[in-house]
């Protein structure tokens, strides 16, 4: 086996030298008729060509990415990725390190975290960021169990136009907390109808996406200030932080806590993971927030270095009284952010902004004037945006496949009286041509 | 203070870069990207987006650098970790073992990369495949009937895993209130149990590190719901009365959750399926090789029995017609615990991993990580402490008690294994035995690697007795120096911020 360095014959000779008859020796605590008599039922070892040639195969019989254009979005969005950010996660210091308990030997990655965390405030106006959690959608959830060890309240408001996946994955976190959802539906806008909100004493928190599932801008402020004067906390969700090169940041509109998903942040779709969740809250929340926080610390001679901090939070503290189970995080895809971040810097954050909502606009100026076709709502947008479609959508984007289109998706998917509703997205990745010709086929 | 390093064979200090923060290195008007220019029409923004919805801070203190100050940034930061392909990184429970190249070639290969997510079915095909093919493959190692992939890491899939056991007790009509945890587990194991509703009771260990098969008659009555069980267990040791501790959850209406965290020490020796586990999670970031990245991504899929295979969650891939579709119509799941299907591209590397090897290969680690750990044990046990004693599987777990009188302690020597230049072994868990330090040295040790960590550990021994005091303020060959970290936690700064100066 080309991954050990011990030859058999090494291992021969250490056995002998340990007075050891054979390596069977070792496994008989394991009973007899529990150890494995004959090989697992495994294909057959591979070959380092052969692996080559049979993952090719298998990523073929995906849509070819060069012959085809895309608009999906969804809460994964196709940016370009500078070709350093590879280069830098490929230290192999970074990538087959652990995670930094033993500070002398980690600096890299605590320092990175650290400027991570600065980033993520800034962009988010938030006071404190944590190091990561898995995704988007687990970082929500953690969220709402965060804001009920805040107030200990037991409702959470939630809009209908917030990632449906998202609240897949917190209905499932809750089912044993004792907490429910009430949802907060959408108005023509496409915007959280907030007049209709309707929260009192028991609402832990409102849930808000923007720009929402939808690609509608949200009104935080608002959001925040009907959740504050009933005491709640505002949970504010954000699946394309690209917005935030051009958006004013949710700490700004009032947020108390800050989730998003930072995959638009240089990580590729990769078919749905990893991803990069990111969290923010104030500062006063600090000590009731999950996961990992990387502080700034002196070392004996007096220079500047980073710890693990706050760990009293921490599952392999405080065990079963910890504010979240997690233990790992997302280290490297974290990185890739942060590289992406100091690459695109502040100049490219804004510029890569502006060409998605341009882009966007320019789609949807022109789709909505084909005949049969409207944009569904009439809210401002980033990057994405719902057109109201002559036909099924469905039908509409199976047949625009065959054309090595994906036009986007079809919102049935998700609420299924939506039938006639195409969400499309698109990004600095489509040119006008590419644009052009989904107009074209869409007619 | 005298600080003899001549003894120390494998490392020499040589000089390391100096490097600020990002945002001091930050240079007004630097550029590292270059976008194509925009090629539609454009309108003001203010046309496009209400003023009120912008933002007015121009994104002050975002930092601003040509693309090769970006490049040195992070490649001096890297120079300042220590990874797997530094050296050994015998950290205990952590499963350090090599990384291969291949994993991540396959992982980056365009198709797979650029797939989103909420393609339609037809044009992901390869991707569905990948998926279904690690369910097998995983479902055939561990024995069990089904797999997912949705969990994103170990505690992740500790979580899935308690769900549907409460999905489960709760469809028999028999919904219970504890979970029993050994006092040997893993910290994950007690607050998973908890975020699921449940109250964690300890079990105590017996005196040779294992589960207490009398106390677990004792303590399992109908209020408890399941036992989460690692095994081998904490202490390396494999419970050899698993199917007696399995019958008696199964006869009194709980279950078991084994936590696979040590799988590398099993796989294609032995299953637990076939041990009478129910549910089980693995860690793709150990047993399957790929990348810890510094603190994730990993990946924890998890492998259910067929009684509990109705719960697993939402939506399972299948193959239909000769055709791979996602199928969400699963009444009993418990529901999607994550965005997608999970962590792709690490089920991506571990199918990579689980491919390169077969099941002779994996049979092979399985042997050489054992044996490397026999042959670290054979070695260190006349000088540090061994507290349970039994058949060491793929790690061994020492204690300082025998340097405990020279005032030194597991911190000390961890710390001064850095200057020998090794990553230390794990120090926070098991919980019963004081000053432990655990020793993962994986198959991918090759002996004198080995050879070199046994010496640094003996010289150590013989630095604790000469020089107490020396190994207190160990490290001393890093660019840095112990932290204060008690400081750093009383006035935590978790930011960069401008000073006057440096604002924009």
């Amino acid at each position: 086996m080309r991954y050990i360095p011990n030859s058999a014959e090494e291992r021969a000779k250490m056995l002998a030298e340990m007075g050891v008859q054979s390596i069977e020796d070792f496994f008989t605590s394991i009973p007899a008729h529990l150890r494995l008599d004959k090989p697992l039922n495994l294909p057959p070892a591979y070959a380092e060509s052969e692996l080559i040639k049979f993952f090719k195969n298998l990523a073929a019989r995906n849509i070819d990415p060069n012959s085809s254009t895309s608009f999906l979005g969804a809460g994964v969005y196709n940016h370009f990725r500078p070709v350093i950010i590879d280069t830098l996660i490929s230290r192999s210091e970074f990538y087959t390190t652990y995670t930094p308990y033993q500070p002398e030997i980690a600096q890299g990655t605590l320092q990175a975290i650290f400027e991570f965390q600065s980033m993520i405030c800034f962009l988010t106006g938030m006071e404190v960021a944590n190091a990561s959690m898995y995704d988007g959608s687990t970082a929500l959830a953690e969220a709402v169990l965060m804001a009920n060890r805040i107030n200990r309240r037991k409702k959470v408001a939630i809009s209908q136009a917030l990632h449906p996946e998202y609240r897949q994955v917190l209905e499932t976190y809750l089912k044993s907390t004792g907490m429910t959802l009430e949802t907060i539906a959408f108005g023509t806008s496409g915007q959280t109808a907030l007049d209709s909100l309707d929260i009192n004493d028991q609402t832990t928190a409102v849930i808000i996406q923007s720009p929402n599932f939808f690609g509608s801008i949200e009104d935080l402020e608002l959001a925040a200030e009907k959740a504050h004067k009933a005491g709640a906390l505002l949970i504010s969700v954000t699946t394309e932080p690209i917005s935030w090169g051009l958006l004013r940041s949710p700490g700004d509109c009032g947020a108390d806590i800050v989730v998003a998903e930072g995959q638009a942040f240089g990580i590729a779709p990769s078919y749905g993971g990893p991803y990069l969740g990111i969290f923010a809250s104030r500062a006063q929340y600090q000590r009731q927030m999950p996961g990992r926080l990387i502080g700034q610390a002196q070392d004996t001679y007096g220079n500047r270095g980073f710890v693990i901090t706050l760990a009293t939070r921490e599952q392999h503290i405080r065990r079963e009284k910890a504010s979240s189970n997690i233990c790992t995080n997302q280290g490297l895809f974290m990185l890739m952010a942060t590289v992406y971040l100091s690459t695109m810097g502040r100049r490219g954050l804004q510029e890569v902004a502006l060409q998605n909502l341009q882009k966007a606009a320019y789609a949807a100026q022109a789709i909505s004037s084909l005949e049969g076709y409207s944009l569904l709502f009439s809210a401002p947008r980033f990057n994405e945006f719902v057109v109201k479609t002559p036909r099924p959508a469905a039908e509409i984007v199976k047949s625009l496949t065959s054309h090595n289109i994906v036009a986007g998706l079809p919102l049935s998917n998700y609420y299924p009286d939506m039938t006639n509703a195409l969400l499309v997205c698109v990004t600095e990745q489509n040119t006008r041509a590419e644009i052009d010709a989904l107009v074209a086929l869409l007619q | 203070m005298s600080n003899d390093n001549s003894r120390i064979k494998k490392v020499r200090t040589h000089i390391s870069q100096n490097e600020s923060l990002i945002f001091e290195r930050s240079r007004s008007g630097a550029v590292g990207y270059k976008l194509p220019k925009i090629d539609v029409p454009t309108t003001e923004v203010n046309e496009l987006v209400n003023s009120k919805y912008l933002r007015t801070d121009d994104l002050a203190n975002m930092p601003e650098l040509a693309e090769p100050d970006v490049v040195r940034h992070f490649t001096r930061l890297s120079t300042w970790n220590y990874g797997t392909d530094t050296g050994m990184f015998p950290l205990g429970s952590c499963t350090m073992k090599y990384n291969p190249k291949i994993n991540e070639l396959v992982a980056r290969l365009e198709g797979f990369a650029t797939a989103h997510p909420l393609l339609p079915e037809e044009s992901a095909q390869g991707c569905l495949e990948v998926i279904y093919l690690a369910e097998q493959l995983l479902a055939e190692i561990t024995g069990m009937a089904a797999v997912t992939l949705q969990p994103a890491a170990g505690a992740h899939g500790e979580m899935t895993g308690i769900m549907m056991i409460r999905a489960l007790l709760a469809c028999r009509g028999d919904a219970r209130k504890k979970v029993l945890i050994p006092d040997s587990a893993h910290g994950t194991n007690p607050a998973t149990a908890a975020i699921c509703g449940y109250t964690v009771e300890g079990i105590r260990s017996n005196e040779r590190g294992l589960t207490d098969l009398a106390e677990l008659e004792k303590r399992m009555d109908d209020s408890v719901a399941a036992l989460m069980l690692t095994n081998p267990n904490t202490v390396g040791l494999f419970e050899e009365n698993i199917e007696k501790i399995c019958k008696l959850m199964h006869e009194r209406g709980g279950l078991v959750y084994m936590d696979g965290a040590n799988m590398n020490a099993l796989c294609a020796v032995a299953r637990p399926g076939d041990m009478g586990v129910d549910v089980m999670h693995m860690n793709l970031h150990k047993t399957m090789s790929t990348p810890h990245g510094g603190g994730g991504p990993g990946a924890g899929p998890v492998a259910v029995t067929k009684e509990l295979a109705p719960y697993l969650p939402s939506p399972m891939v299948i193959k239909q017609d000769g055709k791979f579709v996602l199928d969400y119509n699963r009444p009993q799941s418990i529901g999607r615990i994550r965005a997608f299907y999970g962590n792709f591209g690490v089920v991506l590397r571990a199918v990579c991993y689980m491919l390169t090897l077969g099941s002779e290969g994996l049979r092979e680690n399985t042997e050489t990580a054992v044996l490397n750990a026999n042959y670290i044990a054979h070695h260190l046990r006349d000088i540090y402490e061994i507290p349970y004693e039994g058949k060491i599987m793929h790690e061994v777990i020492f204690s300082d008690k025998r340097q405990k009188k020279y005032g030194i302690t597991n911190g000390d020597i961890a710390k001064r294994l850095i200057d020998y230049g090794f990553h230390p072994p794990t120090m926070s868990f098991p919980l019963i035995v004081p000053g432990s330090l655990m020793v993962e040295p994986t198959e991918s040790e090759g002996r004198e690697e080995m050879d070199l960590f046994i010496d640094a550990m003996k010289s150590i021994d013989k630095e604790a007795q000469e020089n107490p005091e020396m190994l207190k303020h160990a490290p001393h060959t890093t660019r840095v120096g112990r932290f204060d970290e008690v400081a750093a936690a009383r006035n935590p700064v978790l930011r960069w911020q401008a000073t006057k100066s440096e604002e924009k």
